[in-house]
């Protein structure tokens, strides 16, 4: 957390010279922790002081970014507990682990898989991130032909994962120009493992089970010289790992520099899915930089990767959709005219059905300040004025020559008023869901 | 190296609300839950002790309910066609509270009636000896119709009466009152209009420990993060001391999850969604878990499935470190 003023003040010289241009060092102070001016504005601030508070300024949890052979991932830099105080920043990782004693056409079928995994939400596409290697062989070779089956499968970000650091550096030996993420560091091998991160220009993943033990170990491995470090707090059980996690981001936002890293997360339960969708969905709402799933099911990434996307959205700003008539199937003047709200969950809900369902309609989408249709009309944000303002706006009256316009089942409430505001105007209501609407157009439309 | 832990110390704590009553409580159930009473944010057991865990609902219907993906209807088969088998089936899954919808029609399409409602209600009552929540179709005037008489036939359960919007609350609250039972408020997912409902109820009198509010949610892909939001500050409000944010919430993954396309269709839809049938378990499951971490401590589900795997994740979430 940033400095506050008077904090910044007892490092200055307090001599009120005036030379930065304000009248006091309290002021400057102030602008400063404001971030409205820059140290150097102060001829006298000692050197010390310079690095004190450029220390400070630094982001509480550090960004960290594993490059692979052509993608990056980047997590930390988080500011808030809460995502509704300010937008959690960085969505965390989402990897696939495979191990080195699986079979190597299990390895590369899981990995191209995982790979070319592509899902569209909302008009994004949704991927995976990369994958860790899992030295459960113990054994150099072994873990280094695993390594290159992944790699020669897929050009993303990897995470190598053991306890022996000459198997480590055995599998780095394929992965030529990257940033992979090794682990672990803990009290036995923190020596080897932090001067193998050095030489080798990696990410270093450190393990223990208290956070007295991760921060002991943070502060000697920076000693050596690592400082992109990730945290693996290895808690048993879901409260165990929430109370580990709560603590971590609680100390860093303090400030608290040996702790200030990304988190990952093993959801990996021993290959159950049901178990590691319930486990990953824990470890995104609360605080894992990183999460690694064993299982890769399309269904269980789906959801894991939606959620990702949910919890990482900028709640300040829903996202929307540019208020429009939107023309779906090459709609005739004489096709329907759907109404909606621009909040983008509700117009690709809508968008989707109605493509999918091969029939031509013009899509309607009104100013709603980005709300579903149910939240808009409760705020007063979706009712009859606003509709019949959108439909004159977009001129849809010159587009169409049946004036039949199609309400969303949750505001069926609205069409009493709708007729008053648009007299020349047949309104009809639809079904409530989106999923409803191709039956609804089949039948009752055409 | 000795490290602080950062405690919050909250001034506030969030009611406690038992539903259900025994035989010698004035009611005839066999179990009753209690939930709320927390004093921190969930499950920071290094804070404060939990004192009540999070409750897994089931949702069954009055009569076999039209929308329901094919999935859940494969999974309960011929039990939906009986609302006091489909009971005692949520029960045998493992249910701690049934959540009892009633449609606008019965089974042979005929709008409900005050009197099959009543009936309807104490079949149900006779089938399980778990706490029961009844909400009405979601239209006043209907809703008012069957409330009130269950609420009289039924004094003394403590069942919880719903659902109380701004446009009904006066009916709902006064049919609890005069017969010991709770309700439910919903409001849509917002912080002041929750509060507003709760000033609402209690200036009729209705005791604190009688209500439990719904803030809404929505499904995973589909607006969670408005409700996981309200939530979280709903139940952060709470622990700062404001009264009428301090009642346990519930909410419905069940409901909001097996509505959206992932659950509902198996075909013709993206491979990259993946299996059906698992997939709107995820779907619930993922929604239910989040909206826990948020604070929920009612989840009401659909699934048999999805209460095992939300149950075992609660198990582990309750399963306390030394403090």
């Amino acid at each position: 957390m940033a400095l506050s003023g008077i904090q910044i003040y007892k490092m200055l010289p307090q001599t009120n010279c005036k030379e930065c241009g304000f009248p006091t060092c309290l002021a400057f102070s102030m602008k400063l922790a404001a971030k409205q001016v820059e140290l150097g504005d102060c001829p006298y601030v000692t050197d010390e002081s310079k690095q004190q508070l450029a220390e400070s300024s630094a982001p509480p949890i550090r960004l960290i970014t594993l490059k692979g052979k052509d993608a990056e991932v980047a997590v930390g830099n988080e500011v808030v507990l809460f995502r509704h105080e300010k937008k959690f920043v960085n969505r965390p990782g989402v990897l696939i682990r495979v191990a080195d004693t699986d079979e190597k056409e299990t390895i590369t079928a899981k990995v191209e898989a995982a790979t070319a995994y592509i899902v569209d939400y909302v008009g994004l596409d949704l991927k995976l991130d990369g994958f860790a290697v899992e030295a459960a062989s113990g054994d150099a070779a072994t873990f280094t032909a695993a390594v290159d089956a992944v790699r020669k499968s897929s050009n993303l970000p990897l995470i190598l994962v053991g306890n022996d650091p000459a198997v480590i550096e055995a599998g780095l030996t394929v992965l030529d120009g990257e940033k992979p993420l090794i682990m672990g560091a803990n009290a036995e091998n923190w020596e080897a493992m932090a001067d193998l991160a050095k030489k080798a220009e990696t990410a270093l993943g450190v393990e223990a089970g208290t956070l007295e033990e991760l921060a002991e170990l943070t502060e000697k491995i920076q000693g050596k010289g690592v400082e992109d470090m990730v945290l693996h707090p290895t808690g048993q059980g879901m409260s165990s790992s929430l109370a580990l996690q709560t603590q971590i981001r609680r100390l860093a936002l303090k400030n608290f520099r040996p702790l200030g890293y990304p988190t990952i997360a093993f959801a990996g339960s021993g290959g159950n899915p049901a178990k590691e969708a319930t486990l990953a969905a824990h470890s995104i709402c609360k605080y894992a930089g990183f999460v690694v799933l064993d299982t890769f099911s399309p269904e269980l990434v789906y959801s894991v990767l939606v959620l990702r996307e949910n919890i990482f959205t900028d709640p300040q700003k829903p996202i929307q959709v540019l208020p429009a008539i939107y023309e779906i199937n090459d709609p005739k003047p004489d096709d329907p005219v759907l109404v909606t709200t621009n909040f983008s969950i509700t117009y690709f809900s809508v968008a989707n059905e109605v493509e999918g369902s091969g029939l031509p309609a013009w899509l309607v989408v009104a100013d709603a300040e980005g709300m579903s249709v149910l939240t808009a009309w409760a705020a007063g944000k979706f009712d009859a004025e606003s509709i019949a303002k959108a439909v004159k706006q977009f001129g849809v009256g010159d587009k169409v020559s049946k004036k039949v316009i199609v309400l969303p089942g949750h505001v069926a409430v609205l069409s009493g008023e709708l007729e008053e505001e648009l007299p020349d105007w047949e309104i009809r209501v639809g079904p409530r869901e989106a999923v409803d609407l191709p039956g609804y157009m089949k039948s009752a439309l055409t | 190296m000795s490290i602080e832990i950062p405690k919050d110390k909250w001034p506030g704590a969030v009611q406690t609300v038992t539903l259900g009553a025994t035989a010698e409580q004035g009611g005839t159930r066999t179990k009753v839950v209690t939930i709320g009473g927390e004093q921190t944010l969930p499950f920071m057991h290094f804070e404060s002790e939990t004192p009540n865990r999070p409750v897994i609902a089931m949702e069954m219907s009055s009569s076999r309910p039209g929308g329901w993906s094919q999935v859940l209807q494969d999974t309960w088969g011929d039990v939906l066609d009986d609302p006091a088998k489909w009971a005692q089936a949520c029960e045998q899954a493992g249910a701690e509270l049934i959540v009892l919808m009633f449609g606008l029609t019965d089974a042979d399409d005929n709008p409900i009636t005050p009197d099959f409602a009543v009936q309807t209600v104490k079949a149900v009552l006779e089938a399980t000896g778990l706490p029961l929540v009844v909400l009405g179709p979601g239209q006043v005037d209907i809703d008012n119709a069957i409330l009130v008489p269950i609420a009289d036939a039924t004094k003394g359960e403590r069942l919880v009466l719903g659902l109380c919007e701004e446009g009904n609350y006066r009916t709902i609250v006064a049919a609890a009152m005069a017969n010991d039972h709770l309700v439910l408020g919903r409001t849509p997912m917002d912080v002041n209009l929750a509060k507003q409902l709760n000033i609402l109820m209690t200036d009729m009198g209705l005791p604190r420990d009688r209500i439990i509010m719904d803030p809404t949610t929505g499904a995973l892909g589909y607006g969670i993060e408005y409700g996981y939001s309200v939530m979280e500050r709903l139940r952060l409000a709470a622990l700062q001391g404001d009264a009428m944010t301090q009642l346990p919430l519930m909410v419905n993954p069940g409901f909001e999850s097996w509505k959206t396309k992932e659950s509902k269709v198996g075909e013709g839809v993206p491979d990259a969604w993946g299996d059906w049938a698992e997939r709107g378990v995820h779907w619930e499951t993922v929604t239910a878990v989040s909206l826990i971490e948020a604070g929920a401590d009612v989840v009401v589900l659909r699934h048999p499935d999805s209460l095992t795997r939300v149950k075992e994740s609660i198990d582990e979430l309750m399963a306390a470190e030394p403090v």
